[in-house]
């Protein structure tokens, strides 16, 4: 198995870390985020309106342009928007939107949306960026299970709970009988199997210790002056910057954030979601420059709609046309897309109506930042925005 | 008596959830065919009642792992498995996702209706899956309207359900869809509000329920399948149950949830004589598994161990034989989410061809999964089944035991499970790491009795662990 120095990759932009051995950070609010009270349009009458118990205080607002300002937890992110390396790209999702969660996450995750679609757009990636498999850690999920995103039949995919316990075992204290059950494990399915089933369990249970042990050297070759906080994001982030810093080949990081599915309680519970979530960008992002990666790197920001426009008294219902981030210092920042109306009439049955494809954004990233042709994997051509640099 | 055992426990572990060793003992005494015939026509399952599942989850009604838990604590109780493991099969055949339907109540009507109906006749059940709420908005059956025809169900029962493609014309399919216009919703509209701004409130989310719109349907002259009449829904479902393509169809899908992965030319006989019981019972579920299951195929060696265990059998398998969730606990939710984390979140089938099933079930997260699951339940002394392996364990032999017999006897509690030379060697080596093992000192949940769970433990990591 070939890893480490990122040798694999397509169309260019192979390299190591430094060289350009171009990384993504795919970040999922899983949800629902609330665009409105993330990008805040403080000067529209209309805003208050729709929001008596929810609008923010437009004196807190952290005040960008066009009338836009960010919520004021997002001052991480507000600091990276000043030094020009976050699109916001307004307005985004697809035709005749679906306001079931596991539906919609389904159309951002397989880029499908007409159909149910079975691979995901970035399992298609890791597959293209190593097409024989050679590195089980080209892709790597923090949180548990295979999200569907990253499922492509045949593509390894690791799914880290915790990296410090990542692998077999982790309920066994005692880390003499720990070591003993995984040296067991290894000599059980190493050894030649009765048929082809056998073996090919054999040969997945040895792929999932090598991944595992390659894995777990992250921690030990980590230091960094950033102090992440202790929530589930940040330690995502956290173990993140860890396997990207250990240069273990993975091209592809993906981890999830959430509930934002505000439908009571939005006051509180999108300020902890959004504190917990921009500090930890912010960190991350900070990791990521003390590390020399910060030009190998993009942080995709999306999550699967935005909500109603009014609010039901205490929180938001779902609803469409929502907003993404795309971060980095390749990043061309600015806005892109546009900040939909809230005029009665442009609503759709009460929602905010998107005006660009997600994979208009997919298809900008992949061309241009991972250098792959995105048709076959956005299931079409898509107009892009220019939102890098080069 | 031993092979016996053996041959029980097979059959327990294909018609139900794997068995502990003193329910394999009741089935042997009672003998093999005996066992299939209680399997085959359950009585009371004694399932955990909804009433004490209630006290602890206030709603297990909204959201998928919610539902699937409801589902996890009958499978986990059931005192009649098969009557479980049917819907499970239909949920595999007939695949229907939360993601679009967005209603779990109705799913979980679909559930019973497969629990009510998944053992009698393909012909009603198909009759009645054409009138399931959950399956008509899934497939978008509400779209098709006399003069307007949606064929998503009439295409899908003849491909997916019911047929296999090369059985049927692509004006079969129209003329099915026409047949089945007017098989509608009777709340679709308030339904699709409900759906739509995705509330919970104030009182959950109620279930679709079934409406013959008659001024929908198109009543006029079709021709499927080569016959010709007015027909409706009802003769299509007809039709389609006595074509031979069906009879083959259903019992080859029974054939490789039940008996093998993989269909060899012996396996095809066995088909042949499951579709002959398919006719001679008017097309009977229950007569078509009697055939399987008594074949000589099925009883045989190489019928053992040849299936992958899916997620759910896997897990649910591991919690019997644990003695685990005999009460209800909120980590039941997580162990629905285990099981999608394995790839078969219930209610979520990646798309209505279900799952892909076999060696595909095999990835290296998923497999991480699923020997960490099943280790840390066999290997936990503080539930009831595990210690009731111990038990019988210790009180097989004499006070002390070799690590070969230690192996060979929780090797045998456990399934008998058939293992490798090199598998038993290394297990060997693991159980002999601390010399002999005295169990006649033992006190209930001590050093002795940890040993054994932790081989235990390992013993659910192999990979023969990971077939059924």
């Amino acid at each position: 198995m070939a890893h480490g120095n990122g040798t694999n990759g397509a169309n260019g932009v192979n390299g190591k870390n430094g060289t350009g051995a171009r990384n993504l950070v795919a970040l999922q609010l899983g949800g629902g985020n609330d665009y409105l009270n993330t990008i805040v349009p403080y000067e529209n009458g209309l805003y208050y309106d729709n929001r008596p118990a929810i609008a923010h205080d437009p004196e807190r607002i952290l005040k960008i342009d066009d009338g836009l300002g960010f919520r004021p937890d997002l001052e991480p992110i507000k600091r990276l928007w000043d030094e020009g390396k976050v699109a916001i790209i307004h307005g985004i999702g697809y035709p005749e939107p679906n306001r079931s969660h596991f539906r919609s996450m389904d159309i951002w995750h397989t880029a499908l949306p007409e159909e149910i679609g079975t691979e995901g757009w970035l399992g298609r990636v890791i597959r293209e960026l190593d097409p024989k498999s050679e590195n089980v850690l080209t892709g790597v999920n923090f949180g548990r299970g295979l999200p569907r995103s990253m499922g492509v039949k045949g593509v390894p995919v690791a799914s880290v709970g915790n990296l410090d316990t990542y692998g077999l075992y982790p309920h066994i204290q005692d880390e003499e009988l720990r070591k003993y059950a995984l040296e067991s494990f290894a000599m059980m399915y190493g050894a030649k199997g009765k048929d082809a089933v056998m073996d090919f369990l054999g040969e997945t249970g040895q792929n999932a210790l090598k991944g595992a042990d390659i894995i777990r050297t992250a921690p030990g070759k980590y230091s960094s002056t950033v102090e992440y906080a202790e929530n589930p994001i940040a330690q995502d982030l956290k173990n993140a910057a860890k396997v990207m810093f250990a240069d273990l080949g993975t091209r592809i990081f993906h981890t999830q954030y959430g509930s934002f599915d505000t439908h009571s309680g939005e006051i509180f519970k999108h300020d902890l979601l959004w504190q917990d979530t921009a500090r930890a960008v912010g960190d991350f992002w900070d990791d990521v420059v003390e590390h020399g990666m910060a030009d190998d790197t993009v942080i995709f920001m999306f999550t699967e709609f935005g909500r109603r426009v009014k609010d039901n008294g205490s929180g938001t219902d779902h609803g469409s046309g929502g907003a993404a981030f795309v971060i980095g210092d390749s990043v061309r920042g600015g806005h892109y897309g546009e900040y939909p109306s809230l005029e009665e009439k442009d609503l759709l049955e009460g929602d905010l109506h998107y005006n660009n494809d997600f994979r208009m954004t997919y298809s900008s990233i992949l061309e241009q930042w991972l250098g792959l042709d995105a048709a076959p994997i956005v299931n079409g051509r898509f107009e892009q925005f220019p939102i890098f640099k080069n | 008596m031993d092979n016996d055992i053996a041959l029980t426990a097979h059959l327990m572990r294909r018609a139900g959830f794997s068995a502990t060793r003193d329910e394999l003992e009741r089935y042997t005494a009672q003998g093999y065919e005996a066992t299939v015939e209680e399997l085959l026509n359950p009585g009371d399952p004694q399932v955990m009642p909804e009433d004490i599942i209630r006290r602890l989850h206030s709603s297990l009604d909204e959201g998928p792992e919610g539902a699937a838990a409801k589902w996890l604590y009958r499978m986990i109780t059931t005192r009649c498995p098969l009557e479980e493991k049917m819907p499970l099969f239909w949920h595999g055949l007939f695949a229907t996702a939360y993601s679009k339907t967005n209603n779990s109540r109705s799913i979980l009507n679909q559930f019973e209706m497969f629990r009510r109906m998944g053992l009698g006749s393909f012909k009603d059940l198909l009759a009645e899956l054409s009138r399931d709420p959950a399956m008509i908005f899934w497939l978008d059956n509400n779209d098709n309207h006399d003069g307007a025809v949606n064929e998503n169900y009439g295409r899908e029962l003849l491909e997916l359900f019911a047929m296999g493609v090369g059985n049927y014309t692509e004006q079969d399919v129209k003329e099915a869809a026409r047949a089945f216009t007017g098989w509608t919703l009777g709340n679709v509209d308030y339904m699709r509000v409900k759906a739509n701004k995705d509330s919970f409130s104030p009182f959950g989310r109620i279930a679709w329920h079934f409406q013959y719109d008659a001024a929908d349907h198109d009543d006029g002259v079709k021709t499927f399948l080569g016959e010709t009449g007015q027909f409706d829904g009802e003769d299509i479902v007809e039709i389609i149950a006595r074509q031979p393509a069906a009879a083959r169809f259903l019992c080859g899908r029974l054939f490789q949830f039940f008996a093998a992965d993989e269909v060899d030319a012996e396996g095809e006989r066995v088909i042949d004589e499951m579709t002959r019981s398919y006719f001679e019972s008017g097309y009977e579920v229950r007569s078509v598994l009697r055939t399987l299951f008594n074949s000589a195929y099925f009883k045989s060696e190489r019928a053992r161990f040849a299936r992958v265990k899916n997620p759910v059998e896997l897990v649910v398998g591991a919690i019997r034989q644990a003695g685990d969730f005999r009460s209800p606990s909120l980590a039941i939710e997580q162990v629905a989410s285990i099981c999608f984390y394995m790839g078969q979140g219930i209610m979520r089938p990646p798309s209505v061809e279900g799952w892909h099933e076999g060696e595909e079930w095999i990835e290296s997260g998923a497999l991480i999964e699923r020997v960490n699951f099943v280790s840390e339940e066999l290997s936990n002394v503080d539930l009831p089944g595990v210690r009731r392996i111990i038990e019988r364990v210790a009180a097989s032999n004499g006070a002390t035991m070799t690590p070969d017999e230690l192996v060979e006897r929780c090797l045998d509690m456990l399934g008998p499970v058939e293992v490798s030379e090199d598998t038993r060697e290394v297990l060997t080596s693991y159980a002999g790491r601390l010399g002999n093992i005295d169990l006649g000192s033992r006190e209930p949940g001590g050093r002795e009795d940890r040993r054994v769970a932790d081989l235990l433990g390992l013993i659910g990591s192999t990979r023969e662990f990971q077939m059924a």
